[in-house]
């Protein structure tokens, strides 16, 4: 039997009848069909499935999706504006900061929270904040100097 | 116009992965998919009484259940090895059979005994949880060592005391007397860790047979599409390989892992086939710890011997490989030929011998990872070298310059003969270790570290002077030490009406960026913007067959076959171009993307000659209409990557935690193409090496159980374990190959394991310590520290 949910995703709202185990990512993926949103582990250690729900970074394999009734959530497919990227997006392409792209999404909305809570994070915060998100491409080098990339500008 | 080469572009690729918009395997949804999940044994050695499956089949969305029996009856075969090693005597190695589904009996945690289809995930894995298997749990043997003892239980009843091969290399009477004459020996014992690949993106697979075409496609997160197909269709399933496509689409990471044919890929395609419907599987984490073929697992005794002046006499090495329960597609060739044919390292010793033994083990299958064979080569070399110099007194950095092998270019000097059997391409030893020297600024270095002592602190530096074997191969040589595929790469260049360009090429990118480095060659090669080159790769349906990537190989070998094809077009379009022009084809030159009558200002551009090719109006007698060209690639020899890796640690003393301060990188991967790309596989690279030395370890118990089989567990470096990488590079071509590249893959973790442990032995030298065990966890080092 299914519960009933409403969410807004990427600002678009949907209804659906969820399964009460269903984890929000398996939602995001398998229901809305926004692929973008990775799974890399059992365990919730990894990050590749981080989404904002109501503006906060969260591994959406740690949440179900009936708990994300009446919630806004963007995801990778929704941090563009009006065919902008965004200056995360920008910071990854210009650094190198990603290979072969499955930790990616993740590590861009992870890092937009921390540019969202600290504009102007040292190297130390950096690093410290992407704890949660492995990535076994790019040993994180050009990871932190893509934030870093993508701090300077939205300062500037 | 055009000069892309050398130049740090863009990747072209990034923008659908920062995007949300990449398409890997489990992003693929096809109408009527079932979903399978494989029922895994617990036990790392059992027999199966008996399987019941009834209470799985009666659950509403079940579609299918199959066990190894079903398998078996089928007439399907198991997953084969590609690369044969045989014994000193002259035997075939052992190769028992590595069924789909196991029928009789479970040889490691995680072999799978049953598969259940269902008609969504979560109905499979319910499934799978209500099927009874009846196991008779026997004892297990998970170390090289104890596998090989004369009361091991076997692992295949037919594999007396386990042993696969056993195998040698070199003059072992040579090797003997100078060890015997030799003024000074060192000597190390260690065991070079088990290793999970563990590439973020779990392994998946989808088979869909089409009944009405009577075609298959496989989807599957594969390094190499072409030689998946061809073990599938002409080893396993038996099925034509003209009616089977796979599709390789983005991948998200491999290092090795996703190299070899899993019995997974075999399964959904053949239950597609049975059920006439298309069949996902996608693994769990905790499903890649155990089926995903393992790194490494050696325990090493390797002795060098020194005369009185510090040159090296003599190597002396045997190995125990650890093959883990089955072979995989390239296992036996990891711990010999990638592994005891680099022993030669930068130095010049006269006389080597090396001894490697292949074992059998209840634990998960072993083939290569990132470097495979290579960086256990270097890592027993490199700690030798470090530990020799603390013994003889002298200084690593001193002891490394007194023995390399002058510098070659492969052009002017002839290539280096090794005593392992290899041919180095081309070596400036010397430079690399200088210039890391400088980065380091050493002197400065050292004097702090003796500063810092006096204070307490722990500081040390460790060296690395590494050699790889990469861009494999030539195949009449892989041919002869036991490979049973060519190693060749394909390319087709076809050149569009317009003049844009379509590259097809057999190796396959997960993260390596070709779509733009590949883009930069074509673009420079033709004198045409990047934009209109496009690259295809990963789909055996378009692209001629290939070998895919893997040993640093793409842009050596494949990228030499898409040079192969562009000059064809070149040379196609010359005639073109005189014709049009009016000129003999010697009186043209081909440049900016246009051919000149030398001397003129008569010239005809690219696009105009495609068009011509295509609209053959107007067009030289004879010639054939066109210009789209096939290559195939097969390299006159491996190339020979080379450099210097430095780490800087500090040891905690109370906790014995080990801080790497910082990592120094000078490496020589001949000429680049793309540095920004370069850069960022020699980041990744050292973060794996480092992750072996400080993190990583894939832990059995006693009874074959994964202990630390889940991201929870097992330890990888995470953002904050690592400083930021401080990397250059010296330029020394391979002479033989058109690019004069040699390969960036695998070089930083192939070096910076010993790196580091170098370094933190070097921290606590003045403490007794002289070897640790990998992975250096502070438990470990604080013990050694407080011995
Ligand atoms: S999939 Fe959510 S943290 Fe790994
Ligand atoms: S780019 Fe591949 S895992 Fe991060």
């Amino acid at each position: 039997m299914g519960i009933p949910i409403q969410v807004t995703v990427n600002g678009k709202t949907h209804q659906h009848e969820v399964d009460s185990r269903l984890l929000l990512v398996h939602y995001l993926r398998d229901v809305l069909r926004l692929t973008g949103t990775h799974i890399g582990c059992d365990t919730s250690s990894c990050g590749a499935c981080t989404v904002h729900v109501n503006g906060l970074a969260v591994k959406s394999c740690t949440m179900l999706a009936a708990q994300a009734d009446g919630a806004e959530i963007t995801t990778i497919e929704g941090l563009a504006s009006n065919g902008e990227l965004h200056p995360l997006q920008e910071g990854f392409r210009e650094e190198h900061g990603l290979q072969c792209g499955f930790c990616t999404p993740g590590m861009i909305m992870t890092a937009a929270q921390l540019l969202a809570d600290n504009p102007q994070p040292t190297e130390a915060e950096i690093r410290h904040a992407l704890e949660g998100n492995y990535c076994r491409c790019t040993g994180y080098h050009n990871i932190v100097k893509s934030i870093q990339h993508a701090a300077n500008k939205l300062n500037s | 116009m055009a000069n892309y080469i050398g130049q740090a572009i863009k990747r072209v690729e990034d923008k659908r992965f920062i995007t949300g918009k990449g398409k890997y395997t489990d992003d693929i949804v096809l109408p009527g998919m079932t979903y399978a999940y494989m029922v895994r044994s617990p036990f790392a050695h059992a027999k199966i009484n008996s399987i019941d499956t009834s209470a799985a089949l009666a659950m509403e969305g079940v579609v299918a259940v199959f066990t190894g029996k079903d398998i078996a009856e089928s007439g399907v075969n198991g997953v084969p090895c590609g690369w044969q090693v045989n014994f000193k005597n002259g035997d075939t190695m052992k190769e028992p059979p590595h069924p789909l589904l196991v029928a009789d009996k479970v040889r490691h945690v995680g072999d799978a005994v049953a598969m259940v289809i269902a008609e969504d995930r979560a109905t499979a894995k319910d499934a799978a949880e209500a099927i009874v298997v009846d196991y008779e749990v026997l004892e297990a043997v998970v170390d090289a060592a104890k596998a090989v003892e004369p009361d091991a239980p076997l692992v295949h009843d037919d594999v007396p005391k386990n042993m696969c091969f056993d195998w040698e290399l070199g003059d072992k009477a040579a090797t003997d007397a100078a060890m015997a004459s030799a003024h000074h020996i060192t000597t190390l014992e260690f065991t070079n860790q088990r290793l999970a690949p563990n590439a973020i993106e779990p392994r998946a697979a989808i088979g869909h047979y089409e009944e009405a075409n009577d075609k298959y496609t496989l989807y599957t997160t594969s390094q190499n599409p072409h030689l998946t197909r061809l073990l599938l269709c002409a080893f396993v399933l038996g099925i034509p390989e003209h009616k089977v496509r796979v599709v390789a689409p983005d991948v998200g990471g491999g290092f090795g892992s996703k190299i070899f044919h899993y019995t997974e890929e075999a399964l959904v395609t053949w239950a597609s086939r049975r059920l006439n419907r298309p069949v996902k599987w996608t693994a769990e984490r905790s499903e890649s710890f155990v089926t995903d073929a393992h790194g490494r697992d050696h325990v090493t005794r390797a002795e060098m011997g020194f005369d009185a002046e510090g040159k090296m006499v003599g190597l002396r090495v045997k190995t125990l490989a650890n093959l883990g329960a089955y072979l995989s597609t390239f296992a036996p060739c990891v711990p010999t030929y990638l592994h005891g044919t680099l022993l030669q390292g930068l130095y010049t010793t006269p006389a080597i011998h090396v001894d490697v033994t292949g074992v059998f083990t209840h634990t998960t299958p072993v083939d290569a990872y990132r470097g495979a064979g290579r960086p256990e080569a270097t890592y027993l070399l490199e700690r030798l070298v470090d530990t020799a110099a603390h013994e003889m007194n002298m200084d690593p950095a001193e002891l490394r310059f007194k023995n390399f092998i002058p510098p070659f270019d492969g052009v002017n000097q002839p290539g280096y003969q090794t005593q392992v059997a290899l041919q180095y391409d081309s070596g400036n030893y010397e430079a690399v270790l200088k210039r890391a020297l400088e980065m380091l600024d050493y002197e400065k270095v050292r004097k702090e570290q003796a500063e810092a002592r006096k204070n307490g602190r722990l500081i040390g530096i460790g060296f690395s002077t590494y050699i790889e074997a990469c861009g494999i191969a030539p195949s009449a040589v892989v041919g002869a030490l036991g490979a049973r595929a060519g190693l060749y790469e394909s390319a087709q260049v076809r050149v569009q009406p317009t003049g844009k360009v379509s590259v097809y090429t057999g190796s396959h990118a997960h993260g390596q960026g070709h779509e733009t480095t590949f883009a930069q060659v074509v673009a420079d090669k033709f004198g045409i913007p990047m934009e209109d080159v496009e690259i295809v790769h990963g789909d055996s349906e378009s692209v001629a067959f290939g070998m895919g990537t893997y040993g640093s190989r793409s842009l050596a070998v494949g990228g030499s076959a898409i040079v192969k094809s562009i000059e064809k077009v070149i040379e196609k379009g010359a005639k073109i171009a005189a014709h049009k022009l009016e000129a003999a084809v010697d009186d043209l030159e081909f440049a900016g993307g246009k051919w000149t009558v030398k001397g003129t200002d008569k010239s005809i551009a690219f696009g105009d000659v495609a068009l011509t090719a295509y609209v053959p109006h107007d067009y030289p007698q004879g010639l054939e209409p066109g210009m789209d060209f096939s290559s195939f690639y097969d390299p006159a020899n491996f190339t020979y990557p080379f450099g210097c890796h430095i780490a800087v640690v500090e040891v905690d003393p109370e906790t014995g935690k080990v801080e790497l301060k910082r990592m120094v990188a000078c490496d020589d991967v001949g000429n680049v193409i793309n540095p920004m790309i370069v850069d960022g596989q020699i980041h990744g690279g050292l973060a794996q090496g480092i992750g072996q030395a400080l993190f990583e370890e894939v832990i059995y118990d006693e009874s074959g159980q994964l202990v630390n089989g889940s991201y929870m567990d097992y330890t990888m470096p995470r953002a904050d374990d690592l400083p930021m990488f401080e990397t250059d590079r010296t330029v020394t071509p391979c002479p033989h190959n058109p690019l004069g590249v040699k390969g960036a893959g695998e070089a930083g973790t192939i070096g910076s394991t010993p790196a580091v442990v170098n370094a933190v032995v070097d921290a606590l030298s003045h403490l007794g310590v002289r070897d640790l065990e990998m992975p250096l966890t502070p438990e470990r080092v604080w013990r050694a520290m407080n011995k």
